[in-house]
């Protein structure tokens, strides 16, 4: 159901409310013919954690930035809440939407963290004391404290990244797309990026990812959308979907570790993560095992 | 005999207070093919770039120490010395794409136009890298206009087509799909058993001990740990320093724990090391 809403102006509003997400039908090819989007239909609702799969070149990162209005279907429409992504320009935009790129190079541009972090707010015209404390909350999140005088280009390039994420988090917008959060980045690093995914998600934001890193899906998403030639090939919860191996494959997505790990030793339900694992090895376990 | 080989590298970046690198000593065999893994800022990159002349010849910085690599001594050489013999493919493909070329096919050729090889020449070697990584049929596209996982092929095969003896990779699948980064590894261990020297900095821990014949644990700068495959991924302290190990190590060290791991085994890097062995434990 649409609700015809006047846009509000004053983005105190904004960030309280969630928008749901109505891809209709919509098509994209690039210049020089490559259709990227061949006629994808999907809804997310506020507050859903959704992860995107599929090969390169499957639509991921097009289908990410039409929901963003970088790219404009060229049939088909995209609604963020009530407002049709043709209708607003990318500045607008980015107070519903807030999108991470794969490479912080591509979004940087402060003399400092701190400046960095701050800009978005501060460039949505929110209240000082609100660009603030937004700022200060996302350094904390990405745990960034201490940095916030360096130069981003002196870090290194998972606080690079860190620092690309918070100035998309410090615009408190309701919907957040990650591109490839977890590429290039080491375990520690990984981790802390499950736990912003996780505490977003707690906060009652959209979470959508675009990712190849299919066990970091399997551990921290519960909806996934499997993408391959421009066309959705699955959408349901991760358990559902990473059982169709087939499907899968199609795509050139390879099942989870755990997953497969599971499945060879014939247990009955999809494995998503260690905890999950221990209590299926746990229950197989002979009652008399030897010593 | 040893084509690199490093006798107690210490490297400091300008203006910077601790060393990127510290005491690093390393052999590397001819044809050897050696992983570099490591948490990020642990040295993985630098030992990348001084291998590869940008430490200290671009970059500048403080390089104490020895470095011969392919008959190049880095203190008594400069960057040109390296590109004819020392390839490096970057992190992040977009740092390394010319941008001065319309094409992904002269992108490709823009190292040999700068070594002035005949064009006849450039050619075949030109046809043999689109077909070797993939990306003939992208050759008439914009270097700009590939996605992440195309760019980082484009990459790989502009320094292929150079030739060189000693193939320096900072993270080259990190934007290609499973298939695709297989792929990617595939060829690069085919290179290796033609006698081209390797050395990858990677995360993908469970491809690199499929793949690799050594490894070598950064943390710090300094060498944490060098050796086979195996050996490196069985040490329990790896998870400290931010080395990830795959979900099956993972798993079954936690079995370990409650008895649920055959005590006489080895823990898993691979699947069929994780099924062998839990088959066992559950009888």
């Amino acid at each position: 159901m649409m609700v015809q809403l006047e846009s509000r102006p004053d983005p105190e509003d904004q960030a309280q409310t969630g928008y749901r997400i109505q891809v209709k039908e919509v098509k994209f090819s690039y210049p020089g013919g490559v259709q990227a989007l061949a006629g994808v239909s999907l809804e997310i609702q506020p507050g859903e954690l959704v992860a995107v799969v599929g090969q390169n070149g499957a639509g991921k990162t097009t289908l990410a930035r039409v929901l963003n209005g970088l790219l404009r279907p060229e049939q088909g429409e995209v609604w963020i809440g009530d407002w049709d992504t043709r209708q607003y320009d990318v500045s607008r935009l980015a107070r519903r939407v807030g999108y991470v790129f794969q490479n912080p190079d591509d979004q940087l541009f402060c003399r400092t963290v701190g400046e960095e972090v701050g800009f978005g707010p501060r460039n949505l015209k929110f209240s000082p004391q609100r660009s603030a404390e937004l700022t200060r909350r996302a350094i904390e999140l990405t745990e960034l404290q201490g940095k916030e005088l360096l130069n981003p280009y002196d870090l290194s390039p998972t606080w690079r990244k860190m620092v690309a994420m918070a100035s998309i988090l410090a615009m408190d917008t309701p919907v957040l797309i990650f591109d490839e959060p977890t590429t290039g980045q080491d375990a520690g690093s990984v981790r802390r990026i499950g736990g912003i995914i996780a505490s977003l998600h707690q906060s009652g934001k959209t979470v959508i990812a675009i990712t190849h890193d299919i066990d970091f899906c399997a551990e921290n998403f519960e909806r996934m959308i499997v993408m391959g030639a421009g066309k959705i090939l699955l959408d349901g919860p991760v358990s559902q979907t990473l059982a169709e191996k087939e499907i899968l494959s199609s795509t050139y997505v390879e099942q989870p570790q755990l997953t497969r790990l599971g499945q060879r030793l014939g247990f009955e339900q999809v494995i998503l993560n260690s905890a999950e694992f221990m209590r299926a090895i746990r229950k197989s376990q002979p009652p008399s095992s030897p010593e | 005999m040893a084509i690199i080989e490093m006798r107690n590298l210490t490297y400091h970046y300008p203006l910077a207070e601790t060393p990127a690198l510290h005491g690093i000593d390393l052999e590397v065999q001819q044809g050897e093919f050696l992983a570099v893994v490591g948490a990020n800022g642990s040295g993985k990159s630098s030992l990348c770039y001084a291998l590869s002349g940008f430490v200290p010849h671009f970059f500048k910085g403080k390089l104490e120490g020895q470095l011969n690599i392919a008959g190049i001594d880095t203190h008594q050489s400069g960057l040109m010395d390296f590109v004819r013999r020392v390839g490096l493919v970057f992190q992040n493909p977009f740092n390394q794409i010319s941008g001065s070329k319309f094409s992904v096919y002269e992108e490709i050729a823009f190292g040999l136009e700068n070594l002035a090889v005949p064009p006849t020449e450039m050619r075949a070697r030109i046809d043999a890298m689109l077909d070797l990584t993939g990306i003939r049929d992208l050759a008439d596209r914009s270097p700009y206009a590939l996605s992440g996982g195309q760019q980082q092929r484009l990459a790989l095969a502009s320094i292929l087509v150079m030739q060189p003896q000693v193939l320096i990779l900072d993270e080259p699948t990190s934007q290609l799909d499973p298939i695709g980064s297989r792929e990617v590894f595939q060829v690069i261990k085919d290179l290796s058993r033609q006698g081209m020297t390797i050395v990858m900095a990677e995360h993908k821990i469970e491809w690199v001990a499929e793949f690799a014949d050594r490894m070598l644990v950064l943390s710090q700068g300094e060498i944490i740990g060098n050796g086979k495959p195996s050996e490196i991924l069985s040490l329990p302290q790896l998870p400290e320093h931010g080395v990830g190990i795959s979900r099956y190590t993972t798993v079954a060290r936690l079995a370990q724990k409650e008895g649920l791991w055959p005590s006489d085994q080895a823990l898993p890097v691979t699947l069929t090391e994780a099924v062998a062995g839990f088959q066992e434990a559950l009888g």
